[in-house]
């Protein structure tokens, strides 16, 4: 593949395998794509959201007499005015539509308005008057964890705690080597920010909402409940998504704007700005590991010991399932039988976390990694060797008793990843933007040191612990055309032209229609674990096996034949016992086939209370390895190259693939060096993009690529999911890079220029 | 809203465009947006960190959510919609498609509108040209390689058809 997937591969009428182009690029580069911010509607109102700027207070009273005066304004709503459940959750309903009485976290809604112009909402928000009493801030895990400290909300201070014990948990190992590593609270940064429509049914009998979101079902069972309202009365469409990344996967103005719209009888527009984004969605978790690795004296590990704390802020969110997630992977892509682990998800009065790309497994790997490298070091071995000697393969069980009976190609995935060339030695000159530092133009050539590190990781895809998984798909064929109807919330990473590819493969059509993706379907679950290539695949590849059949079933009783005998050949129906070769447009003439079809994966189970059980569906695998340049003065940093080679099953677009493996690599970057939700005492720091820092163009590293593609027998199309993996270890590899370029013991990330370049 | 202003004009995409009863604090990027209905152009940030707002006022790339609408009326306005006269797609925005530089599509038309405004500059730019060039457009998705492969093979047919 190399980074020119496009030429090598032919794109042969856009079937699987190839490089198929999404069908909606060309609108998008035009700006005529309808993001969910670009709705509009007749007679439309504006609203906005008045949120606390306080982590921890008493309400002690609201007044919006002011903000009532204020010609345009048409709707000012408070707690009372929710109709249903005052709160929702997706796993646990802990958290208010508005906060009534007390505000757990900066930024927690109080009250929203609907008025005619964003400005009028605007200083209606500023005009209501709120008077608050502070409340001791719980900022700190530890304190979350002490039974001592009081609870902050009636379902206490720890989400979740969870053990894993396996095999011989005495057993000591030659070597040990320990450490505490530091994770920072990141952000999904998606740049379309939340944006909803929302019309009101006449009377106030439903609504309609066109939102961005990764979950159309989930958001409209909540909103149902929230507003007292049937399911079947509140009809979701999905806007245009501007990415996602687990940011849209729990509420945020989903049951304002609808509660706008209901109050006033009138279409209302809720979009947040970027400042109000940071405050409106949840983040990955900041957390702290610390691990204690045994290994014999051939470098074999013997046990993997310590405890994980991820602090989940305020309210529930998706803590409990990020919990597991990270704590099953503290083991890493590497065989082990023995083991102790605690974990602990945290409620405290930061910011609210939950979902982002890697789902509390960025967090375990960023330890585990830092592991291996101070075992390699106290066995003198290489960093490539000692994850070698480990390499987890198909049939090695987990911590958990799970067995991994995924294709498990991890030392392939380290040996390719090692075979490809490194960059050459940096040539800088005085003042050049290729410096550590960029645009600054601040670093000097002769305090640049080069540092290579490693990272390996395991991932889950799916959602796990018994979840009952599921997605739906419609295929009807009618005159050789397919429309496909399903849920799946494209959010960019191009589920939309897989559809397309399986239909064209599975059909031997040409045109694909696909329909809006809207609740007016069965759920397709949510666009997030690596999840749809798998679930929506599989439910539109299954949809359209159903339709190829009851279409041979006709041809075959037209021509007299066995339907077993018929198969497709590019765009024809093909008998491969006779002469029969006819087109499939012809041969769907004047016919309307439609067929629905469910997938579902295999039952995982809970884990017991040592952490024992089969909770995953299954796993991909994937090295990175990074190079460095470091101002070892100034602290700053360049990523030169990141190789790496991923576990990605069959490839079904190569070009999709690529882009997903680089993003996810500049994601990981991010974490690495530069992005960071500063948080103090529950106060955010830098809710905006000119202090919260995203990789940018000079940023891109050189990115070499190489899909290791071993076919998953686990899967409906014989691909893993591959959105995850690219994200997890290439931040330990930067890290480990950094620590190679400057010999400093750095344990948190990101990585600050103080850590490299200050006493520590 | 009380406090709105009677009329301006201003010129986007080479047509005269009428503002009536507008606040006089609103972007370039609300107005085209909500007023005029040309959504081509994004907002992400509101302050000009992410490029997702890029437009072509005279001729210089800027970002619509830094400049007050009122402010442009004596400027030529070139939007992300008004790149191609016809409606086609300009060979910048078929490469984006052909080469996966689009994935959500947030950042892209703001990318398109700056990767016009380098190449029409500077057409033959060397990599580090282009990365400093689009430095001031995040894109969230892509990690950016698509993007440079995109502009080299631009780059380069724009090349060979010159000759």
């Amino acid at each position: 593949m190399k980074n020119t997937p496009s030429s090598t591969r032919t794109r042969n009428r856009g079937v699987l395998g190839t490089s198929a182009l999404r069908p909606d690029g060309v609108a998008k580069t035009q700006g005529n794509f309808a993001f969910s911010s670009d709705f509009q509607a007749e007679n439309m109102l504006w609203g906005a959201t008045l949120r606390s700027p306080h982590p921890h207070a008493r309400i002690v009273s609201i007044d919006p007499s002011e903000a009532w005066k204020i010609s345009g304004v048409e709707a000012i709503i408070f707690a009372d005015d929710v109709p249903g459940k005052a709160t929702y959750g997706l796993i646990a309903s802990d958290q208010p539509v508005f906060a009534r009485d007390v505000v757990r976290y900066m930024g927690e809604p109080i009250a929203a308005v609907a008025a005619d112009h964003p400005e009028t909402c605007r200083r209606a928000i500023a005009a209501i008057k709120v008077v608050y009493e502070g409340l001791p801030v719980l900022s700190d895990m530890d304190a979350a964890i002490d039974p001592a400290t009081p609870a902050i909300h009636p379902d206490g201070n720890v989400f979740r705690h969870q053990r894993i014990v396996s095999g011989n948990p005495d057993v000591m190992g030659d070597v040990v080597v320990e450490g505490t590593y530091d994770i920072g609270m990141q952000d999904q940064a998606f740049l379309g920010l939340e944006a909803a429509l929302a019309y009101p049914d006449p009377g106030g009998a439903g609504v309609e909402l066109v939102v961005a979101t990764q979950w159309l079902h989930e958001d409209r069972k909540q909103i149902a409940d929230c507003l007292d309202l049937a399911p079947e009365k509140v009809r979701l469409v999905l806007g245009g998504v501007g990415g996602a990344f687990g940011a849209r996967e729990d509420i945020s103005l989903q049951v304002h704007t609808c509660l706008l719209a209901l109050r006033t009888g009138r279409p209302v527009k809720v979009q947040y700005g970027r400042e109000e984004s940071f405050f409106g969605h949840v983040h990955r978790h900041p957390g702290r590991i610390h691990l204690r690795h045994h290994a014999d004296r051939a470098g074999k590990l013997v046990k993997v010991e310590g405890w994980m704390k991820l602090d989940g802020g305020a309210y529930a969110s998706t803590s409990s399932a990020v919990l597991i997630n990270g704590i099953t992977h503290l083991q890493g892509p590497y065989a082990c039988d023995n083991s102790r682990l605690d974990a602990w998800a945290t409620r405290t009065n930061n910011p609210p976390c939950g979902a982002m790309r890697g789902f509390g497994v960025v967090q375990a790997c960023f330890a585990h990694e830092g592991q291996m490298d101070k075992l390699a070091a106290a066995l003198g071995l290489s960093p490539v060797e000692i994850r070698l000697r480990n390499a987890m393969k198909t049939g090695d069980k987990l911590f958990t008793g799970q067995v991994v009976d995924s294709v498990a190609p991890v030392a392939r995935c380290i040996r390719e990843t090692d075979a490809i060339p490194l960059p050459a030695d940096a040539q800088y000159g005085t003042g050049s933007l290729e410096l550590p530092g960029g645009s600054g133009r601040t670093s000097d050539p002769s305090h640049i040191r080069r540092g290579i590190g490693w990272g390996v990781s395991i991932k889950n895809l799916m959602y796990s612990e018994g979840f009952d998984d599921s997605a739906e798909a419609r295929c009807t064929l009618v005159d050789g055309v397919a429309t496909l109807k399903f849920a799946t919330a494209e959010v960019g990473q191009g589920f939309v032209v897989l559809a397309q590819q399986i239909a064209r493969t599975v059909l031997g059509v040409d045109t694909v229609v696909l329909d809006t993706i809207d609740t007016q379907i069965g759920s397709a679950g949510s666009t997030s674990a690596s999840r749809q290539t798998w679930m929506s695949g599989g439910a539109v590849d299954g949809a359209c096996r159903l339709v190829r059949e009851r279409l041979f079933e006709h041809v075959a009783h037209l021509h007299n034949l066995d339907p077993l005998q018929l198969v497709i050949e590019g765009t024809e129906i093909v008998d491969t016992l006779g002469p029969l070769r006819m087109p499939v447009a012809e041969a769907s003439k004047g016919l309307r086939i439609e067929q629905t079809f469910l997938h579902r994966h295999r039952p995982t189970e809970e884990l017991d209370e040592n952490g024992q059980g089969n909770c995953h569906v299954a796993f991909a695998f994937v090295a990175h390895r990074a190079v460095v340049d470091v101002d070892t003065e100034l602290g700053l940093v360049k990523v030169v190259q990141i190789a790496t080679a991923q576990d990605v099953g069959q490839v079904l677009n190569p070009l999709a693939l690529l882009g997903q493996i680089e993003g996810g690599i500049a994601q990981g970057l991010g974490l690495a060096v530069m992005e960071e939700i500063v948080v103090d005492r529950g106060v955010v720091r830098n809710p905006s993009f000119t202090d919260y820092l995203l990789p940018t163009t000079l940023d891109a590293p050189d990115v070499v690529a190489i899909p290791i593609e071993e076919y998953e027998p686990l899967a409906p199309l014989g691909a893993k999911g591959v959105g995850e993996p690219p994200c997890i270890s290439v931040t330990p590899a930067i890290v480990a890079a950094i620590r190679n370029a400057t010999g400093r013991d750095i344990v948190r990330t990101p990585v600050r220029p103080q850590d490299i370049c200050l006493p520590s | 809203m009380n406090d709105t202003t009677g009329f301006y004009e201003l010129v986007v995409n080479g047509k005269k465009r009428e503002v009536r009863d507008s606040w006089v604090g609103e972007s370039l990027l609300y107005v085209l947006r909500e007023r005029l209905g040309l959504m081509g152009s994004k907002g992400a940030c509101e302050q000009g960190e992410c490029g997702s707002c890029t437009v072509l006022l005279d001729g210089d790339a800027v970002c619509s959510c830094l400049v007050l609408a009122a402010t442009a009326t004596d400027s030529e306005v070139v939007t992300v919609e008004g790149l191609a006269a016809d409606g086609a797609p300009t060979d910048v925005q078929k490469a984006f498609v052909e080469h996966g530089a689009v994935q959500c599509g947030f950042c892209t038309p703001g990318l398109i509108v700056a990767v016009h405004h380098l190449l029409d500059r500077n057409p033959d730019p060397s990599a580090i040209e282009v990365k400093e060039a689009l430095s001031g457009n995040i894109c969230r998705c892509t990690g950016y390689g698509r993007i440079f492969a995109a502009v080299e093979t631009v780059v380069a047919i724009r090349k060979g058809a010159g000759k």
